[in-house]
């Protein structure tokens, strides 16, 4: 069960209506690395993992939703009042002729999010090592996204997603060494 | 000494298309050298941990586009 704060975890701001940025973005919505497909993986991976690991698995698929829910709201900023021309400019006409202003699951290049995205191959080792590349992955597409853009605001927040993904990176790979260990040689700090 | 951006000379050719961007660099991120997080490391204040993305100061990585490191240099 969860419970929702109608907040977003960090402020977004925009400082201009700039549809092509959104069109960037979307592949942190709906793209293989993309916040969607983490919070997907990891939600469905705990319950193969051993209990030690389980409640970092749900912690960090939980927080991958309140990223989700910062890019679906800078690209809804960057987009809302763009007019079809200059969405039709911006590389997203095919776009608005599908979904008119809404926003959808897919990538930068338009291809809808598919399941195949993510594995869950219940082998504790194997997930923990995908998840690591998903983080991985997830922060170079946010340096990718920052280098494309010149709003000052938007890079903000961008630069604190990509920050939370060093941190879940580290998480998992803490969660492999808690895997790793024999259990007669316990670490106590 | 330690640094998350390494960089790299690839091999020119005489014949490459396009004039050769050198050096080359990627992200090696503090959540390569650690590990598992030891005990009773420096944290920030939390509301600056808030807008940093992380209580930890060991693991605090900023990343800045090519766009805001040239105004950055404007301003200086």
């Amino acid at each position: 069960m969860w419970i929702y704060e109608k907040k977003l975890q960090y402020p977004v701001r925009v400082s201009s209506c700039n549809p092509k940025l959104a069109k960037y973005l979307i592949e942190q919505y709906g793209g293989a690395d993309g916040e969607l497909a983490a919070a997907l993986r990891y939600l469905n991976q705990r319950y193969t993992i051993p209990d030690k690991v389980v409640g970092l698995l749900t912690d960090i698929g939980t927080e991958e939703f309140a990223h989700l829910e910062m890019i679906a709201t800078m690209v809804y900023k960057l987009t809302k009042d763009a007019t079809p021309e200059q969405l039709k400019e911006a590389g997203l006409g095919e776009h608005y002729v599908n979904h008119g202003p809404a926003l959808f699951y897919h990538n930068a290049a338009g291809s809808p999010w598919t399941a195949t995205y993510i594995q869950a191959k219940g082998d504790p080792i194997a997930d923990l090592y995908e998840d690591i590349a998903a983080e991985e992955k997830a922060r170079a597409t946010y340096q990718w996204i920052i280098n494309m853009s010149d709003d000052p605001d938007l890079n903000d927040g961008l630069r604190f997603l990509r920050e939370r993904e060093i941190i879940h990176a580290q998480r998992f790979r803490e969660a492999v060494e808690l895997l790793k260990e024999e259990r007669d040689q316990k670490k106590i700090f | 000494m330690f640094t998350t951006r390494k960089t790299y000379q690839p091999y020119r050719s005489p014949f490459d298309p396009c004039p050769p961007l050198t050096p080359k660099t990627y992200v090696t991120a503090p959540n390569l050298y650690i590990g598992f997080q030891p005990p009773r490391l420096p944290q920030y204040a939390p509301y600056e941990a808030l807008r940093k993305g992380t209580t930890w100061k060991i693991f605090y990585d900023p990343y800045c586009g090519p766009y805001e490191q040239m105004k950055r240099n404007e301003r200086t």
